[in-house]
């Protein structure tokens, strides 16, 4: 009995310990962020980094919560920002979404911006919205990049023309990841025609012991330069070790890879964050599906590194960038590429998200693949000729 | 004339503490353990270390919705911690809970998946409950029939069956992602709401803790007050005993072993149909090794584990808080906890013995009772 009642005793205690230490308010506007990892991600740093910008320019207080997993934890993180008094909540991972809708239904007053998800162009909520950037343009660009320099070593007799591989570390087998490398290979077949690629999936977004033995892998098949589309150093640090050349994602991996990394393609979030936050502040409704462009100052590469980078690849890059704004130049064009052989003229895409994949939407428009046309989040999920994928059943 | 030299320490067994000095010295430990924890955040961090309490204090119970999922955890790390109290107590380490965990919840997601438009609600739940207790047990019956039968070792054995459970949810997580190559199953039945565990109340997690707060009660009596009970307590204590007094050692280890699977069954299915309504390969969070812990700082006491899971739960909730509000890696928070634990788990070493110190440089030892020391000093080693 008496443990019991010294416990009553303690947790009284506590609490008005913390009733004490939840007084202080600062008065400043809050906004939420739910994070998948930590700064140790390349891809969650990036966004803490965005958030980070947008809300000391709009002068409102960040509260962010790193390490959230793709489960009740999401909800419950997002219920605790809500509480806390956030009038806009966001979240960085594809899993995160269905948690997000739940929070979104309970609390409709606040709004719930998902990173990456499909689904709230079918929702119908109000208060819930995707967002995405046209970030194959981004990696195509890169991709540039990359072609080039494996001319420059075909024309320095490193190896044939018809040795040019690249290797691809990617998480998962659905159409983000499929679109970017796929982007990012059409990127440097348009400067290396003879070029083709092995992808090696690691089936997690953040593993680095998996991402640097998949990196390994592909070297030690035979690939001249690494890319990948994970979240750790694992890829560019097994570049640095065999000096193999690397094209990055998400951020500059130049600390990791100072004489390897050529350069990167990332999304800026800043521009989307600010765009959500001051809608809210002020009241009105916005898109329930928002894709970031180069325009919008989205879709952005990181400083060449010149160290490494072929000569001329700046300029490339810069022409191509004005082409892609300017609509004379489509990424997924079909004329440039074959899938089994066929040129595509028709693909029906599975936009409306469904358990069974159905494809719903006629994609193929004017000579291109329409994507972040229908739906911010990537659509393009096809095998195209000269790519090979290895480790699928991850 | 050799003369030995008395040891600086010496390390004795304690006969017996009274309650208050037991509570005492583990009060001392939380003390010591919060003054070395704001010296390390202090120094490493330059916060301060009171607002740090502060702020782990708030991430606990800041707000009703907050000390909900305290609760919540604490309930759930509860209810496997029970489930590996009957096998612990009988000397059988199961480490496997999390595997146990996994399948219970696995085969809870299995119906919700397949039977969710084809069963009526209150049966489709009967159908999850059945399938994860029968989950759970048959992945504690496999290592016990083992080692019943062979005398296998049931920790690796337990251990290696985690592995197995992750892999097959691993692979079912695969069979049934949406959108095809994402690797996840997303929410089940967000829209039917076929499968999910009914709210009290308005409240998302009250049945869960009703649900453990009935098991612990059964699971005390089941261990304190039954034949079955008794039985198990005779096995721990040595299994010749048992055999000698006519107890069916075999028999009580299965019975015992499914029993231990079947209660982590039951927190895979408060977890998956309960709150998470998915499962993935981390939805047991380690459940099932921190349980362990739980276990063994409760002593096998089912009462002394609700404290037990609680402070847990709270030292992981607010070491949340903390990496949220003063932008810290979370990898910090968790160094805290590490340092708290290491207090609490040490200050059971000064309940169960006592330390005393050389006295005088001169004062020899009694000759009746021999000090410990090294084998060389006792050949006649001189000073």
């Amino acid at each position: 009995m008496k443990k019991v009642i010294a416990l009553i005793l303690v947790c009284t205690l506590l609490l008005s310990l913390c009733a004490c230490a939840g007084t202080q308010k600062t008065g400043k506007t809050k906004v939420g962020f739910i994070f998948l990892h930590d700064e140790n991600s390349t891809y969650d740093l990036n966004f803490i980094n965005a958030a980070k910008a947008a809300c000391e320019a709009l002068k409102v207080e960040p509260i962010l919560k790193t390490n959230i997993p793709e489960g009740q934890e999401c909800y419950n993180a997002a219920a605790e920002l809500v509480d806390a008094g956030c009038i806009v909540v966001f979240a960085d991972s594809f899993g995160h979404e269905d948690y997000m809708i739940q929070a979104a239904k309970e609390f409709p007053k606040v709004q719930f911006c998902h990173a990456t998800g499909t689904k709230a162009h079918t929702e119908g909520l109000s208060n819930y919205h995707n967002a995405f950037a046209a970030i194959y343009e981004g990696r195509y660009l890169a991709g540039i990049a990359a072609g080039m320099k494996l001319n420059e070593m075909i024309e320095a007799g490193k190896f044939t023309a018809d040795d040019a591989k690249i290797g691809y570390v990617g998480a998962f087998t659905y159409a983000e990841v499929i679109s970017g490398y796929t982007s990012f290979f059409l990127g440097a077949r348009s400067v290396c025609p003879t070029v083709t690629m092995e992808v090696t999936f690691t089936g997690s977004w953040y593993d680095e012991t998996a991402e640097k033995e998949g990196a390994n892998k592909l070297i030690a098949n035979g690939c001249k330069l690494i890319s990948q589309h994970a979240d750790s150093m694992g890829a560019p640090t097994a570049c640095e070790t065999a000096g193999v050349p690397n094209v990055s994602y998400n951020g500059s991996t130049i600390s990791a890879a100072p004489n390897t990394y050529i350069v990167s393609s990332r999304i800026d979030w800043t521009p989307y964050f600010k765009y959500a936050i001051q809608n809210t502040m002020d009241n009105k409704a916005f898109e329930a599906d928002w894709t970031g462009t180069i325009a919008t100052g989205s879709v952005v590469l990181t400083e060449i590194n010149e160290k490494v980078a072929a000569a001329g690849t700046a300029d490339a890059i810069k022409a191509a960038r004005e082409q892609l704004i300017a609509g004379t130049l489509h990424v997924f064009d079909t004329s440039t590429f074959t899938v089994d052989g066929q040129t595509l003229t028709s693909y029906m895409a599975d936009i409306d998200t469904d358990a069974a994949y159905t494809g719903d939407t006629e994609v193929i428009k004017d000579g291109y693949f329409q994507e972040s046309v229908y739906r911010s989040a990537p659509a393009f999920d096809l095998k195209i000729d000269g790519i090979t994928l290895l480790d699928t059943a991850f | 004339m050799s003369k030995q030299k008395a040891p600086l320490i010496y390390i004795s067994k304690r006969k017996d503490l009274p309650w208050y000095g037991a509570w005492g010295i583990r009060g001392g430990a939380i003390i010591l353990a919060l003054v070395v924890c704001a010296v390390v955040t202090t120094l490493l961090t330059g916060e301060n270390p009171l607002g740090v309490y502060a702020k782990m204090l708030e991430g606990a119970f800041g707000t009703p919705r907050k000390i909900w999922v305290l609760l919540q955890n604490t309930a759930i790390l509860l209810c496997v911690s029970l489930a590996l109290t009957p096998a612990f107590r009988m000397r059988f380490w199961n480490i496997g809970g999390e595997g146990q965990i996994l399948v219970g919840g696995l085969a809870a997601a299995a119906c919700m998946i397949l039977l969710g438009d084809k069963l009526p609600n209150a049966l489709l739940i009967c159908v999850m409950t059945v399938a994860s207790i029968a989950a759970g047990a048959l992945w504690g019956f496999i290592p016990a029939v083992c080692k019943a039968k062979w005398n296998t070792n049931e920790t690796l054995f337990t251990l290696m069956m985690n592995y197995v459970a992750i892999q097959l949810v691993a692979f079912f997580v695969i069979v049934w992602e949406v959108p095809k190559g994402a690797g996840k199953i997303g929410i089940i039945n967000q829209s039917t709401e076929s499968g999910w565990l009914p709210q009290l109340f308005g409240q998302k997690y009250l049945l869960n803790i009703i649900i453990v707060a009935i098991l612990t009660v059964l699971v005390y009596i089941y261990l304190n007050y039954t034949k079955h009970g008794y039985e198990i307590s005779v096995v721990g204590e040595s299994e010749r005993t048992a055999r000698y007094v006519g107890i069916k050692v075999d028999r009580v280890i299965i019975r015992t072993m499914i029993l231990s699977g079947a209660l982590c069954g039951v927190a895979g299915l408060l977890l998956v149909g309960g709150t998470d309504h998915t499962i993935t390969t981390t939805v047991a969070d380690g459940r099932g090794f921190t349980a362990v812990m739980v276990a063994w700082l409760a002593k096998f006491n089912p009462p002394a584990m609700i404290f037990a899971s609680f402070l847990l739960a709270f030292l992981d909730r607010g070491a949340g808080e903390i990496s949220t509000a003063f932008g810290l890696n979370h990898s910090f928070s968790d160094i805290l906890t590490g340092l708290i634990l290491f207090f609490i788990i040490g200050s059971e070493f000064f309940i169960s013995y006592r330390i005393s110190f050389r006295k005088h440089a001169s004062s020899a030892l009694p000759a009746a009772q021999p000090p410990l020391i090294n084998p060389s000093e006792k050949n006649g080693k001189e000073e």
